[in-house]
């Protein structure tokens, strides 16, 4: 089932943004962010890659660079056949409408002078010759769709709740019916059933115009539901990235395990005794990251070679990608998988 | 929970009207609730339904106009904080009051830097000197995780991530061992680890310094990990509100039950397609004269379409706005 047939829209090849940092009187550059570290991932034709990851991993400055909305610091994006890894920004102006994003600051991403129905109408004003009227109908459509009131389409931004105010960044990503879409925690601020509203939607829309998602978040069980396949990132670099009910099922890189024992649990009898993986230590700075494996400083599992030796990322079952030296030996996988459920009692026993 | 301690903080009646051009928007009706010393009271509730809008409104955050907030009292600390002065009550916000906000990249100042931010009401507050406050500051950033937090007290807001800056934010709200806490959907951007450490950072507060907090948030799984009690509200009113296991165990008013029905799971079946609560949230054009959830109940009778339910004890520190009683499978005597 691996998506026989489909091809990628969205092929990404060790990608890196590193930010500089710079520091005292003289504002030297004495470093840099290593955001995105050599990424490497497809998003195939109609599908919904999810990306998840601990907060400051790079999921944000990822999702924003393959945009291009940096000018990244190497690698190769491709969108569309398209190569736009090196392109000027001023020619990247007429793909614009076939990717657009969905930002995870809805306020600020929001023009405060504009009414709601200027906003939403805006790339239509850019991009298309519609007609006033037809610019409004179209706009009146898309705030149904995403669960605003169209008696609202003449207020400001403020005068929206959190949540209503990113419904209206979606309205405007969808109005140019672009054919990939980053979607950066598009649903974080939303209630619950807003949530499921717009993932609906986006479903929808995905199955009406096989529209591609990249889509960030850090809910767990919202990504369960809407991705085809799961990329976990970790300090930077992608650690880990299967199918979805593969990567749920049986998740193989620790940091993947850690994070799936950590979701919170909607029932409080349950919620107060389900056991967690607490991770010890500190997340690593991304300016200083450690030798060898990027997680070594927390891993339950950790081994010697992992201190020195920076695992690869590579396929270890078909479909399935991770970085990590517990998977070396991928030749012999049935052996592999008991040696790995043993160590994951080990690590039961430990981290009770 | 410590039972029969005086309440820190309690907010009666609270009732807040924007004026717009379209009219009037009556987006809070009558909130009451109370909080005791160490607890943590969870709010949850529909987008648009007046949970930010309450919270700004008692620490008098809305401009007016548009807002006009038309009545009530919120007692803490001895004073009606509707009643003080503005400078008292500038005092008491980021003092004994810490308040986070939901959206971090407006109230985090883009020209400043980070730690600036941090230092400025400790220095205010604290009566502390520049070197005590970039210590604290330091101090802060660690607590809620930031790696390499020295460095990072010279960076601006644009430099941090999405769940970075709500940190700075909790970590500016918790500089000055605030009594209350109230914390506006403080974890949106947090992946699951972080705000677990968070969440055991709260716990920790709580029985070190008895801080009290209200925790706004959509997040239920959240809700059934931290809160004591829990207020549900919708259409700019609460409509329910219950110790969290009896919230979770035995919800009452219909919109509580539809909401925990919308929860997608990590485990068990994959649904084809989530659970949504059909129909549109009220408008809140006027003051309410009927159920505000009339139009998406499953259960609505005649009287809720002329009344607009009070909230009836149903014990045990459980309360609903609601004509129905799902107990009995019946309207409810008034
Ligand atoms: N300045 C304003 N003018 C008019 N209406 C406003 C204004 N500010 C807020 N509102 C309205 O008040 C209602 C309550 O908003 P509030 O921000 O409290 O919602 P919320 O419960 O916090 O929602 P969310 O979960 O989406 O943050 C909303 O319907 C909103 O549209
Ligand atoms: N413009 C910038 N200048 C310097 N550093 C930056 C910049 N933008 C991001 N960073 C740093 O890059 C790292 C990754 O940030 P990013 O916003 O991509 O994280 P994220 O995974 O989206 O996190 P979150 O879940 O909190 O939103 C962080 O350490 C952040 O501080
Ligand atoms: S390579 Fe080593 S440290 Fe890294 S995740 Fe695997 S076992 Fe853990
Ligand atoms: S009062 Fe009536 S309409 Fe409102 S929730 Fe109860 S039964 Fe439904
Ligand atoms: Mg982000
Ligand atoms: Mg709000």
């Amino acid at each position: 089932m691996l998506d026989e047939g489909k091809k990628p829209l969205v092929s990404i090849k060790d990608l890196k943004m590193h930010f500089p940092i710079f520091a005292g009187l003289l504002r030297r550059r004495v470093g840099e962010v290593k955001a995105v570290d050599g990424v490497s991932f497809d998003v195939m034709e109609g599908e919904t890659l999810g990306l998840v990851g601990e907060s400051g991993c790079g999921k944000s400055t990822c999702g924003r660079a393959v945009l291009r909305l940096y000018d990244i610091t190497s690698g190769s994006i491709e969108i569309d056949d398209r190569e736009i890894g090196a392109t000027p920004q001023t020619e990247l102006r007429d793909m614009r409408p076939t990717m657009q994003m969905v930002f995870q600051d809805p306020q600020a991403s929001l023009n405060p002078r504009m009414t709601v129905e200027d906003i939403i109408k805006e790339p239509l004003d850019e991009h298309t010759k519609l007609s006033d009227a037809e610019k409004r109908d179209k706009v009146g459509e898309l705030m149904d769709a995403v669960g605003l009131n169209r008696k609202f389409a003449k207020r400001y931004p403020h005068a929206f709740s959190g949540g209503q105010r990113q419904r209206i960044g979606i309205a405007r990503a969808l109005a140019l019916n672009p054919k990939f879409i980053v979607c950066d925690e598009p649903i974080a601020a939303l209630d619950v059933s807003i949530q499921a509203q717009v993932v609906n939607l986006l479903e929808d829309l995905q199955e009406q115009f096989g529209l591609t998602y990249l889509f960030i978040s850090h809910d767990l069980s919202m990504v369960r539901h809407i991705a085809t396949r799961v990329a976990v990132m970790y300090l930077g670099k992608i650690v880990e990235l299967a199918p979805r009910e593969a990567l749920y099922a049986e998740p193989l890189h620790p940091y993947t395990k850690a994070l799936l024992s950590a979701v919170p649990e909607p029932d409080p009898s349950l919620a107060r005794t389900t056991e967690r993986i607490i991770l010890q230590g500190d997340v690593p700075s991304p300016s200083n990251p450690p030798q060898g494996c990027n997680f070594c400083t927390r891993c339950p599992s950790v081994m010697d070679i992992c201190k020195r030796v920076e695992p690869e990322y590579r396929e270890v079952q078909p479909g399935r990608f991770t970085a990590c030296h517990l998977y070396n030996d991928t030749n012999d996988t049935a052996g592999q998988t008991a040696g790995h459920e043993a160590q994951e009692l080990t690590n039961k026993e430990n981290s009770t | 929970m410590p039972d029969g301690a005086l309440p820190v903080l309690d907010v009666r009646d609270l009732k807040t009207v924007f004026q717009t051009r379209g009219g009037e928007v009556h987006a809070v009706n009558d909130v009451s609730f109370s909080l005791k010393p160490g607890e943590l009271l969870g709010v949850v509730g529909e987008s648009g339904s007046g949970k930010s809008v309450t919270m700004m409104s008692l620490l008098g955050l809305l401009p007016s106009p548009p807002a006009d907030v038309r009545g009530g009292t919120v007692n803490f600390d001895g004073d009606n904080l509707l009643d003080v002065s503005p400078e008292k009550l500038r005092s008491v916000r980021g003092g004994k009051i810490g308040f986070v906000f939901q959206d971090p990249m407006t109230s985090l100042n883009p020209v400043y830097q980070v730690g600036f931010q941090i230092m400025e009401p400790l220095r205010k507050h604290m009566g502390m000197n520049k070197r005590e406050a970039a210590n604290r500051a330091q101090e802060l950033l660690e607590l809620v995780g930031i790696p390499d937090a020295k460095r990072r007290l010279d960076d601006y807001p644009h430099q941090f991530s999405g769940g970075m800056r709500q940190r700075v934010m909790i970590a500016i709200a918790l500089a000055c061992d605030p009594q209350v806490l109230i914390a506006d959907e403080p974890t949106t951007a947090l992946d699951v680890t972080i705000q677990a450490q968070i969440l055991e950072l709260m716990k920790e507060l709580r029985d070190k310094l008895g801080m009290a907090v209200i925790w706004i948030t959509h997040d239920l799984g959240v809700i059934a990990g931290i809160a004591d009690r829990v207020l549900v509200m919708y259409g700019g009113q609460v409509v329910e509100h219950a110790p969290v296991q009896d919230l979770f165990g035995d919800p009452q008013h219909p919109y509580t039950r539809a909401l925990l029905k919308t929860i997608p799971s990590i485990a068990g079946e994959r649904a084809a397609r989530l659970t949504i609560i059909e129909g549109q949230p009220p408008i809140m054009a006027g003051a309410p004269t009927s159920c505000p959830f009339r139009d998406r109940c499953d259960v609505a009778m005649d009287r809720c379409a002329v009344q607009n339910p009070p909230r009836y004890d149903l014990g045990d520190g459980h309360d609903a706005a609601c004509f129905y009683d799902a107990r009995t499978g019946g309207p409810r005597d008034a």
